[in-house]
């Protein structure tokens, strides 16, 4: 597979809050070949702790983008970047502000979905690819694909959205603002101010603990764990999430966790009208996928946005897939999906 | 006669669909029927499936189909979405049949109805010898264990046609893949009928 990891610079970009952010970078990778009329590009979108680096080796979805697989790079040229405010090489707040000489930290302008968006169709534009096969994500990359497809119309040719929402429900809220004060409630995080320093360590990772809480079910907890001990005094679900909180902090920023949580929950592509409205001649195709067993991302969420669709007359394709990994189904369950999205790829590709 | 997937039933509904239009397909399957027209009538092709690992198959075919409740999902299309609006061996598995049929001759311009006949002899007379609930090629269930939850015949079909006023453009009736002509009810093993709501003013739009 041939993988180019890049970073591109833009003058500044103008953000939802009125704000324009000067300058700004964005770190991408890409997959495959772009082929001649540049028309077989598709644009991965990583969800809330991932970043640009989703194939190949350790890739967060290498289980999916790749030669032969669902996102067959052997056919595809997919690209991914590190979202706005993220900490893994795109501008966030960890960066430095050229004003001050100083990480940006709360000072960071607050980013919205819609944000993200803007500057990965900046990168997309910066390729010379006018128009992408697809775009697809799931979770809060889900939420950016939908974005796409309702801001870009005429540059979007399919969308997938998966395990994914239109807009945050009130428990979606509830379980970011925990994390969020989590973090705060740490007195490491000193406001935001505490690069060179400590960080506010416990706290993102009590944070991290909760969310992988939500990405998991009853039942796959039970299946993993069960009642099973790690030590005597100690249960073996209990040493899991320890052991992913600590390894978050190594790779994650405890500003960005709130920047990005906040952008998640102020998105609502319902805001300027009902759903129905936004896909008023819509010529994207959707595939949109959701699972059985997801509570945090539940499937009424996907269903309202097919259900949207067709009102509208779109050509849209749904499947909520049986699984029990809950939230984690869209990185784990691998076979199902990779069916479906290597179907749907090759029909648009045809249409 | 011809087959599609060994179906002749599919076959008739091949031939009634006309190229080039709008089709959608309740209770699609594995979405043969609606890739065959595709392929071969370059219609704009939906489907809907209840069961999660059919739906799986047609979206994997490369078939838009919808995954969940067709009798929920008929009300989500715009009136006169479609051309044809097809329900191919389904109408006897649902819960509100007639609520099923006006849907769609809501959201279609034509339907295509295809159910199997349970006025056709054997029916009878596996009913009239047994005093058991019949059981035939046709309806190989058990009482317990059978999808259909509505029995219709061709004349009940029929009764119902002219009780709404819709208008029956076309009716074929199938005994194996043979078309039968004469006493239809008694011998057609499947019917099919293209319908339309007739005088009432359910229609916007050709095909495209």
């Amino acid at each position: 597979m041939i993988t180019e990891a890049a970073t591109v610079f833009f003058d500044a970009i103008e953000l939802d809050c009125g704000v324009a952010l000067a300058p700004v970078e964005v770190a991408y990778e890409t997959y495959g070949t772009l082929n001649a009329d540049k028309s077989n590009a598709i644009l991965a979108l990583h969800a809330f702790s991932g970043d640009a680096h989703a194939a190949g080796e350790g890739g967060w979805w290498a289980n999916m983008i790749g030669p032969g697989l669902a996102f067959d790079t052997d056919r595809y040229f997919v690209i991914c970047s590190n979202v706005l405010g993220g900490c893994k090489g795109t501008t966030g707040p960890a960066s430095i502000d050229p004003k001050t000489g100083c990480p940006w930290a709360m000072g960071f302008p607050s980013i919205s979905i819609a944000d993200m968006v803007r500057l990965q169709k900046m990168l997309i534009d910066r390729l010379g690819i006018a128009r992408l096969l697809a775009v697809t994500g799931g979770s809060m990359g889900g939420m950016q694909a939908l974005e796409w497809a309702v801001t870009h119309p005429e540059s979007v040719a399919a969308a997938i959205p998966i395990a994914t929402t239109a807009r945050h429900s009130a428990q979606q809220i509830a379980f970011n603002e925990v994390g969020r004060q989590a973090i705060m409630a740490d007195p490491d995080w000193n406001e935001g101010n505490y690069y060179g320093g400590r960080g506010p360590a416990r706290g993102l990772a009590v944070a991290r603990m909760i969310g992988h809480i939500t990405y998991m079910s009853d039942e796959s907890m039970r299946r993993k764990f069960g009642r099973r001990l790690h030590a005597p005094d100690q249960f073996e679900v209990e040493s899991y999430l320890q052991y992913r909180g600590s390894k978050f902090v190594d790779r994650f920023d405890a500003n960005s966790y709130i920047y990005i949580t906040r952008a998640m929950d102020s998105f609502d592509l319902t805001e300027h009208g009902s759903l129905v409205s936004l896909f008023e001649g819509a010529k994207t195709r959707f595939l949109v996928i959701s699972f059985t067993s997801d509570w945090l991302y539940p499937s009424y969420q996907s269903q309202e946005i097919v259900s949207a669709l067709r009102r509208r007359n779109c050509d849209v394709a749904y499947c909520n897939l049986t699984s029990h990994y809950g939230h984690d189904a869209f990185l784990v369950e691998v076979n199902e999906q990779t069916e479906l999205i290597r179907g749907f790829l090759k029909s648009t590709q045809h249409a | 006669m011809r087959e599609i997937y060994g179906r002749s039933d599919y076959a008739m509904i091949g031939e009634l669909v006309e190229p080039g239009t709008r089709v959608l397909d309740l209770g699609c399957g594995e979405g043969e029927l609606l890739a065959w027209l595709r392929e071969n009538k370059k219609v704009e092709a939906r489907g809907v499936e209840f069961s999660a690992a059919l739906a799986q198959k047609a979206i994997a075919r490369g078939v838009s189909v919808y995954q969940g409740d067709l009798e929920a999902a008929l009300d989500d299309y715009p009136e006169g979405a479609f051309d044809y609006v097809i329900l191919s061996q389904t109408l006897q598995e649902t819960r509100d049949p007639l609520g099923v049929l006006r849907g769609m001759l809501r959201i279609g311009r034509r339907g295509i109805v295809a159910f199997p006949n349970f006025g056709h002899w054997r029916v009878r007379t596996s009913h009239l010898w047994s005093g058991r609930a019949p059981k035939t090629t046709l309806f190989p269930y058990e009482w317990y264990d059978s999808p259909n939850i509505h029995f219709l015949t061709v004349l009940d079909f029929e009764a119902l046609a002219g009780k709404m006023r819709w208008e029956v453009e076309r009716r074929i009736f199938l005994s194996g893949n043979r078309e039968v002509r004469a006493l239809p009810n008694l011998r057609a093993e499947v019917a099919v009928f293209l319908v339309s709501a007739g005088a009432s003013p359910v229609s916007s739009g050709g095909p495209r």
